[in-house]
C-alpha cells in the first residue's frame, strides 16, 4: 500500500495561545515495499509525522494519502479502522499500552478489534511471539510480571499479530540491550524482505539507517531537509556533521583513514565488509599519494 | 485529544497581574466573591463590570482566548438567565405570548444573576490564567499557615496539592499517548455504539493506573533519597514577596466595596 504526504503541516493545540507548529511542508512518498528511515534530532517532528501515517493525527494543512484514502484538514473522517489495520504503529515505549490479564489476551486484542476470529487471532499470537523471540510458555503470564525487554517484545507482537501491510516503528529498540536491539531490528528486516512489508523506522542510530533502509529522510525543526538513498545521504558526511548529525562508524573510519593517508577511496562504503575490501585492495596496490 | 481543555490553565505573559504575589491574588478573589453579592442594582453592577473589565485588560490575556475558555460555561450562564426570566413572576408584566409571561422582575433578576455568574467565572479564571499552580499552592500554604497552630496539616496538604497539580499535564500527555496507541490497535473512543465506547475505557485506564502508581513510587523514593522529611523547619526555594502593587490592588478592592455599599439600593 502506497502512502504519501504532500505539503503536510501540523500544529499542536491549534488556535490557542499554546499553538505550536510541529511539522511544516513535509512531503514524503512511501511506495509499497519501501524501507524508510526517518532521522532527526529530538523534537524535530518525527513522531508527529508517524502519527499521520495511520490518521491518528489529521494534518492542519496538506494532504495525506494512505492507499486510496485521502486525509485532509478540516474534514470529518468516518471509520478509520481499515486504515489503522493496514498500518500498524509500534510507538516509543510500546510496553505502556499493555493492559490485559495475560500476554495472549493482549496480543489478540488488536486483531480481534479488527474482526479477526478468536481462533485465528490465537494462531497469529503464537506466530508473532515466535517472531519476537519469545516462547509460548509466556502466553498465560501477566504482562506486568515480565521484564522490560519482554514487555517490549510482547507489545511488538501485539502489533505484528494485526498483520499490517505497513509497519511504522518509533524507536522500537530504545532502551534495549545491544543483542536485543539487533534481534528486533533483524526481525523487522526479515519481515520486510519476506512479506514485502513497507517499513518506516524512526531511529537515532545511523548504523541502523545505513544497514536496513533503502530511503532515508532527515528532518530538522519540523521540516524535511534531506532525503535520498543511504549512499546519497552519506556521500556527503561533512554536510551531515555540520547539521549536528552523526554518520555511521564505517563512514567515520573511512574519513579518518583518508585523512591520515592523504588519499581518497573514490566512494563512500556503508558496510564494514565493502570498506575492508576497498582498503585491502588499496594496501595491496601500494599506497599512492 | 486533550488539547482543547483550556479552562483554568496558566497562560504565561508579561503583566502586572502575572507579577503579583499569589497571596494578594487569592485574597482579592476571595473578597471579590464576597462583595459581588453586595451589588443589587444597575449602578453597582456597572461598578463590578468596570472593575472586572480593567482586571481582564491588565492581565494581557488575548480576548480570543478568554472567549474560547468561556465557551463551555457560557451556556450555563444563558441557561441561568432563561430560568430566572421565565420563572420569576413579580413586578409588572412586560410581555406575554400564550402561556409565556415575562415580568420586569424576572428580566432584572435574570440579568443580574447571570452577570454575577459571568463575573465570578471571569475573575476566578483570571486567577488561574495568571498564576502558576505552584504559585497558587505556595500562596495558599502561606495564607493558611496560622492554622498550623490548631494542628491542621497545612504543609502536607500543600505538598499533596502541588504534586497533584504538577502531574496533571503529565497525566494528560500520558492519556493522549495511550489513547493513540490503543486507537492504532483498533479501539474507537469517539465513535461506535455506547457500549463499545464504555468498554474502550478499560485499555485506557489500566495502563494509566499502572503508570501512575509506578510514578508515585518513584517520586516517593526520589524524595526520600534527597532527604525529604516533612515540613518541619523547611525553607522555601521560591520566596513570596509582597509588593506595593499588591497593597494597592487590595486598596482598590476596598474602595470598590465602599462604592458598592454607598450605591446599593
Ligand atoms: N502533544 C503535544 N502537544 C504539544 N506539542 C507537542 C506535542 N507532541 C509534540 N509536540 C511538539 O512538537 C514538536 C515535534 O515533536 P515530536 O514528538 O514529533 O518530535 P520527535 O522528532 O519525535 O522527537 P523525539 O526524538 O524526542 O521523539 C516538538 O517541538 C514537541 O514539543
Ligand atoms: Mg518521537
Amino acid at each position: 500500500m502506497d502512502i504519501s504526504l504532500s505539503h503536510v503541516e501540523y500544529r499542536y493545540q491549534a488556535k490557542t495561545p499554546f499553538e505550536r507548529i510541529a511539522i511544516q511542508d513535509v512531503s514524503i512518498d512511501i511506495p509499497s515495499g519501501t524501507y524508510m528511515a526517518l532521522i532527526g534530532h529530538t523534537g524535530s517532528g518525527k513522531s508527529t509525522v508517524l502519527q499521520h501515517l495511520n490518521a491518528l493525527l489529521q494534518p492542519t494543512k496538506g494532504i495525506v494519502k494512505i492507499g486510496d484514502r485521502e486525509i485532509k484538514s478540516r474534514q470529518k473522517n468516518k471509520s478509520l479502522k481499515p486504515v489503522r489495520q493496514k498500518v500498524g504503529i509500534v510507538f516509543q515505549f510500546p510496553e505502556h499500552q499493555l493492559f490485559e490479564e495475560t500476554v495472549e489476551k493482549d496480543i489478540i486484542f488488536g486483531p480481534m478489534n479488527f474482526g479477526v476470529s478468536e481462533e485465528e487471532a490465537r494462531k497469529r499470537a503464537r506466530l508473532a511471539l515466535k517472531h519476537v523471540g519469545l516462547g509460548e510458555e509466556i502466553l498465560t503470564k501477566s504482562p506486568f510480571d515480565l521484564s522490560g525487554g519482554q514487555m517490549r517484545r510482547v507489545a511488538i507482537a501485539g502489533v505484528l499479530a494485526m498483520e499490517p501491510e505497513v509497519i511504522v516503528l518509533d524507536e522500537p529498540t530504545a532502551g534495549l540491550d545491544p543483542r536485543g536491539r539487533k534481534e528486533i531490528m533483524d526481525m523487522f528486516y526479515s519481515l520486510h524482505k519476506e512479506r514485502g512489508l513497507s517499513t518506516i523506522l524512526v531511529t537515532h542510530s545511523m548504523e541502523d539507517a545505513a544497514r536496513y533502509a533503502d530511503q532515508i529522510v532527515i528532518m530538522q525543526q519540523g521540516m524535511v531537509i534531506k532525503k535520498g538513498t543511504p549512499e546519497e545521504i552519506f556521500s556527503d558526511p561533512i554536510d551531515l556533521m555540520k547539521m549536528g548529525l552523526d554518520v555511521p562508524e564505517v563512514v567515520r573510519f573511512q574519513l579518518m583513514l583518508e585523512e591520515k593517508i592523504g588519499t581518497h577511496l573514490g566512494q563512500i562504503y556503508l558496510s564494514i565488509e565493502e570498506l575492508s575490501m576497498a582498503v585491502a585492495s588499496l594496501v595491496s596496490g601500494g599506497v599512492r599519494s | 485529544m486533550m488539547e482543547n481543555m483550556l479552562f483554568g490553565r496558566y497562560v504565561p505573559a508579561e503583566s502586572l497581574l502575572h507579577r503579583m504575589d499569589p497571596r494578594s491574588k487569592l485574597l482579592i478573589i476571595f473578597f471579590f466573591v464576597c462583595i459581588i453579592f453586595i451589588a443589587n442594582n444597575g449602578i453597582t453592577y456597572a461598578f463590578i463590570a468596570i472593575y472586572t473589565f480593567i482586571m481582564l485588560t491588565m492581565s494581557r490575556i488575548p480576548a480570543r482566548f478568554l472567549y474560547k475558555g468561556l465557551k463551555p460555561v457560557i451556556w450555563l450562564v444563558i441557561f441561568t438567565f432563561l430560568l430566572q426570566l421565565f420563572f420569576t413572576q413579580q413586578g409588572t408584566l412586560l410581555y406575554r405570548l400564550g402561556p409565556v409571561k415575562i415580568y420586569e422582575e424576572g428580566l432584572k433578576q435574570g440579568l443580574f444573576i447571570s452577570l454575577r455568574f459571568l463575573f465570578l467565572i471571569l475573575m476566578t479564571s483570571l486567577l488561574t490564567l495568571t498564576t502558576t499552580p505552584i504559585e497558587i499552592t505556595d500562596g495558599l500554604e502561606s495564607l493558611l499557615n496560622p492554622l498550623k497552630k490548631v494542628r491542621f496539616p497545612v504543609h502536607e496538604m500543600a505538598l499533596m496539592m502541588s504534586i497533584a497539580l504538577r502531574f496533571i499535564p503529565t497525566l494528560m500527555e500520558e492519556t493522549d499517548k495511550i489513547m493513540k496507541a490503543q486507537m492504532a490497535r483498533g479501539v474507537e473512543f469517539s465513535s461506535g455504539p455506547l457500549k463499545e465506547r464504555i468498554k474502550a475505557v478499560v485499555p485506557l485506564l489500566i495502563p494509566l493506573f499502572v503508570s501512575a502508581f509506578k510514578r508515585a513510587e518513584e517520586l516517593a523514593v526520589a524524595m526520600e533519597a534527597r532527604g525529604y522529611r516533612g515540613g518541619e523547619g523547611r525553607t522555601k526555594y521560591r520566596q513570596l514577596s509582597w509588593k506595593t502593587a499588591d497593597s494597592l490592588q487590595l486598596l482598590v478592592l476596598i474602595a470598590l466595596t465602599v462604592l458598592l455599599m454607598l450605591f446599593r439600593s
